[in-house]
Parts: structure tokens; sequence; C-alpha cells
């Protein structure tokens, strides 16, 4: 399932202005790659332009290629729904449907897509993905209720089974805990250590300790100034990054002497 | 107002403590309503000679109440104290004032127009009644067609430019929709009522009137509503729940289909219910396209079909002889037709109700 994707001389801009700039690096399947970096250094920007959300935003276009199983996920030939398909993503405050309930949340993406399952299938599939987000047994007894009934921390791990409902290639997760208490943090952490197993996963934290907890590799990205473009500053083993960084701009970052 | 009473300066601790400075002093709870008591006994004592007109003694024990309750807080409770009673009293009387043409429209109506709400308002027509009897029913049905087709038209018209504007639109078309909605909103009944006129003596001859014209007429009235309020609702669902849906693979159409609409549905029935109960009762467009009959007349596409107020219009203003009978029907008219109205907007909060999201 989990997939590699390669990203050669991206460019991403929001109309005439260049956010990100010449981004090359390679996502490993089975691992976590983290996304670190100060504000507004296109570290989401970058996230959502791997399954082509970033063009949701009027004026906002890439140049350069993201290739998945040998395919251009910009080539003129593919449906941004497809990729999509393939390539899930987690929202930094969670979103659960509001007029669904935690049942209807899991399987939305399958009803939404209005695709057919028996449903004893498709029972299978919530079930499955409920476990598979560490939420099952909390709800199990309360699957007819609204998720926005839920807590925080629940509510995102609600929002993660939706995103693996549709068993996706890769899963993309843009701060996933910044709007959540500790034992949240930690219930979500633990849960993505489980899914690496499965999936690839990138994950944008300004969580310092968060990236070197769950992460295999880590990107920092950094701008020189406000307004010009971020970029990649450097790409290594999450071990390396933060015990050994090649940049001096990276060592700053990580030890706190930013700025 | 003022739910701490007096318990709350004996509870407090015993004076010459550092908190004696929170301590404060208070009017009790019954003083507002004594002092209006004897604003009104002085109103009506002032008044006397006068004959004590209703009207008088209102406006002067309003005066009086309220200069008297920041008199007395003044005194006892001190400037910021005052200035808050003084505020909310004269909040008060502002809402008191703009519920006496509410309060007093119903009233006169129910009053005239209890007397025909019986059976027979509600089965005949005023097919061959000449004075005494007949009734409203070719009307009521005249104005739930009329409306109806003005829905019909209005709603999806409505309903898809609101899409258009909130979802695809962008850029010069989008701000020339919306200005030119806006300048709709303004137009006035009777030239709606007059547009339709002229397009179908252009279209087929002068001088015809039809249950279709009075629908259209009503949908160029009703449908800047519909936008309006369908473009407000589809604005507040939140952007993340569009994301929520693109992130799933789902494409755009049916994003607004499923997630969008489908979060906005309780706003957006609302709007419509109010849009309609807002046409309902025009009268000028329905005058010049619809006309009046005296009979049942079910077929939108022929002839003139009676509305409630063109009929409680045309009672009033041509009675005939003698004309008790034909006002008394128009005042039911009336009184059917705002019940109409009443009903179409407690309908409207049961429905945001319904479908509001709920938590648990």
């Amino acid at each position: 399932m989990a997939k590699l994707i390669d990203v050669s001389d991206l460019n991403i801009y929001y109309g005439d202005f260049l956010a990100v700039e010449d981004v090359t690096m390679t996502i490993e399947p089975r691992a976590v790659t983290a996304l670190i970096g100060p504000s507004g250094c296109g570290k989401s920007t970058f996230l959502r332009s791997l399954n082509r959300m970033h063009e949701v935003i009027p004026g906002a276009r890439v140049e350069g290629k993201v290739v998945m199983d040998g395919q251009d996920l910009y080539g003129s030939d593919i449906d941004p729904v497809t990729v999509r398909r393939q390539i899930g993503m987690v929202f930094q405050r969670p979103n659960p449907f509001p007029t669904m309930s935690i049942y209807e949340n899991v399987a939305a993406g399958i009803k939404l897509n209005a695709k057919r399952m028996k449903k004893s299938d498709l029972d299978e599939l919530v079930e499955r993905s409920l476990r598979g987000a560490n939420l099952w047994n909390e709800v199990k007894d309360r699957l007819n209720r609204p998720g926005a009934g839920l807590s925080g921390g629940q509510q995102q791990r609600l929002c993660i089974a939706r995103a693996i409902a549709i068993q996706p290639d890769v899963l993309l997760m843009d701060e996933p805990c910044s709007a959540l208490d500790p034992i949240s943090t930690l219930a979500v952490e633990d849960l993505i250590e489980q899914l690496k197993l499965e999936y690839t996963i990138v994950i944008v934290t300004h969580n310092m300790q968060q990236a070197a907890r769950v992460s295999d590799k880590t990107a920092f990205f950094n701008l020189a100034a406000v307004g010009k473009p971020g970029k990649v500053v450097e790409i290594d083993d999450t071990a390396t990054i933060f015990s050994n960084p090649s940049q001096k701009a990276t060592e700053d970052y990580i030890s706190g002497r930013f700025g | 107002m003022s739910a701490p009473t007096t318990d709350t300066t004996r509870t407090a601790q015993p004076a010459g403590s550092s908190r004696a400075g929170m301590r404060e002093h208070r009017l009790p709870k019954w003083a507002p309503a004594a002092v209006v008591g004897a604003a009104l006994v002085v109103a009506v004592l002032l008044t006397l000679p006068f004959g004590a007109p209703v009207a008088g003694v209102a406006v002067l024990t309003a005066i009086l109440a309220v200069g008297g309750i920041w008199l007395a807080s003044r005194i006892v409770e001190g400037s910021r104290k005052a200035t808050d009673r003084l505020v909310t009293a004269l909040v008060t009387v502002a809402f008191l004032i703009a519920m006496v043409p509410l309060v007093s429209v119903v009233w006169t109506v129910v009053a005239n127009g209890a007397a025909r709400l019986d059976v027979q308002f509600f089965t005949h027509s005023m097919f061959r009644v000449v004075g005494e009897g007949g009734g409203a029913l070719h009307a009521l049905w005249g104005t739930v067609i009329v409306t109806g087709l003005a829905t019909l038209i209005s709603v999806p018209i409505g309903l898809l430019t609101a899409i258009y504007l909130v979802e695809y639109g962008r850029g010069r078309l989008a701000r020339w929709i919306t200005f030119l909605v806006d300048v709709m909103t303004g137009i006035p009944s009777i030239v709606a009522g007059l547009f339709i006129v002229a397009v179908f003596a252009l279209l087929f001859r002068p001088g015809l009137q039809l249950g279709l014209m009075g629908g259209l007429a009503l949908s160029v009235l009703m449908i800047p509503v519909v936008v309006r309020s369908c473009e407000e609702m589809l604005k507040l669902v939140p952007n993340e729940l569009r994301e929520a849906s693109y992130a799933l693979g789902v494409p755009k159409w049916r994003t607004i289909i499923k997630v969008v609409l489908r979060t906005a549905v309780g706003g957006i029935a609302t709007g419509i219910t109010l849009a309609v109960a807002r046409v309902t009762g025009e009268t000028a467009p329905l005058l010049l396209t619809v006309g009046l009959t005296a009979g049942l007349n079910f077929n939108p596409l022929e002839g003139k079909m009676a509305t409630l107020p063109v009929y409680a219009y045309y009672q009033y203003t041509a009675p005939g002889v003698p004309p008790e009978f034909a006002i008394e029907r128009a005042w039911t008219a009336v009184l059917l037709l705002i019940a109409l109205v009443m009903g179409l907007n407690l309908l409207a909060r049961v429905i945001s109700r319904v479908f509001a999201p709920k938590a648990r």
C-alpha cells in the first residue's frame, strides 16, 4: 500500500507570489517524514501541494514534478480527485462533518462518493478504520451519535479514521496535534507509530520534540525574509538533523537560537 | 434584572474589613415596578383635568418612570448604576413603543375579523354572493397557487445563483450579479407587476391577467431575497468542511450537494420560508397581474384568480350595498393573511431547529 513520492524542482505559487521555491526530496514509504520550520515558510503549502489540495485556493498553482508510482501527479491527464483518493489528509483543526454521526463520518469517503457497498462490508470497514485510529473502544457504543459531540482529541482521531477509511497510500498530516491537549497528542502520536507500518506519512509540526519522537526523516524549511519564498534548507534522518545537522540554520532553529 | 439583592450586603464581611469597599447599596428588586406604579398614579392625577387620555397618560408615565428610576438609583446606588438603570429604562420604553403598532394591528384585526371566521368562510367563494354570506375559499386557493408558483420559480433560480456566487463566482461577473441582486431587492413591488404586465402585453395581448403572471411578478420580488439569504447561509459553512470533503477525494459538485447544502439546509429552508411569507402579502403586483374573480379558479394559465390581499382590498374599497358584510369579509381575509404569514414564520423556526446540527 505505502508508496514512495519523488518531488523534484517544485515551485509553488499563490498567483504571482512564489511561496515555496525549488523543493527536491524523496518521501520514503512506510516511514514518517516530518516538516519543520518557522511559520510562513511554506511547510503546509508544500504538504497541500502533495495531494493537490493546494489548487483549491483560487490562483494557487505549482511548477515541477511530484511523482508517485511513476506518474506525475500534476500531469495533464491526472484528475486531482483521483490523487486525493490515494493521498489522504488530516487537518490542523479536527473537522468532522457536523451533520453526520460518528459512523457516517468514517463512512463519508464511501458515502459522499456514492459508492455501493454492502452494509456488512461497510460496518467492517468502519470498525477497522476506527480500530486503526485507536478510537473503536471509546465510541463503539455510540456510533450513531453526532461526531461533533466527541472531545477534540477524539474528533481528531475520528478524522484520521475517516482519512484511512478510503485506504489511501499516503497520509498527510498538517499539524494534527496543535489543537490537542498533551494526552490526546500522545494518543495521536502512538497512532502515527502504528500507521507508519502501513502508510507513507508526512507530518507538519511546530513541535520539535514531536518531530524527534515520531519521524524517521526530517526536512527543515526556512525563508530568507518575509515576502521571500520558503526553501528546504536540509533534509536528513531525524537523528542526524537533531544531533548533527550539516547546516548552521538548522542547528540554530532546533536549539532555539533562531532569528 | 439586578439579581443580587440586599442579601449580598448582609452576607458581606463586616464593615471595617478590607472588603468594605466592595459593598454597595442597592435598590430592592421591587423598586422599578414601584417607580412605574407611582409614575402611573401621578400621570393620571396630572392629566385628570383633561379627562386622562390614554395616550397622554402613557407618555407621561414613561417620562416620569424613566426619570424616577434614574433619580432613585442616583441617590441610592451612585452614578454608574444610575446610568445603567437609565439606559435599561430607555431600551425598555423603546421596545414598548415598537410593540404598540404590532399589538394594535393584531388586536384590531382579530377583533374585527373574528366575526366572520366561520366554516362558511372556508367553504364558499364569492360566486353568486351578494351581501351577506360568502367566503374566501377561492382567494385562499389563489394565494396558495400564486405563491406556490412564485416559490417554484424563485427557489431553483435563487439557490443556484447563491451556489454560483459562493462556490464558483470570481471576478467581474460575480460582482455584477451581486450588484444586480442588490438592486433587485429595492425594486418597488408595483414595478415588478408592471414589468410582467408589459412582458405579457408584448408577447401575447394587452389586458391579460393570469395566475402565472402573478407567480412571475412575485418571483421577481422573491428571487433577490432567496439569493441573499441562501448566500449568507452557504457562506456560514466552514471552509474546513469543504476541504475535508475534497481531501477524501470527493469532487466539488458532490461536496456542494452532500456537504455544503446538507450543512446549510436548515438555514436555507428557513430563508426560503421567510421569503415566501414576505411575498404572500403583496397586493400591488397581484392587483395588476392576477386581478380578481368571484369563483374558484385552479388554472393559473387561464383567467383571473382571486388572492387574499386583492380580495381584502376589493371587499373594502367596493363593498356594495349594504357595505358591512363585505367589510367584515375584508377583515377576516386580512386576519387569515396574518395567520398565514405568522404560521410560515413559525414553520421557519421549526425547520431551522429540526435541521440544526446536533452536538450530542
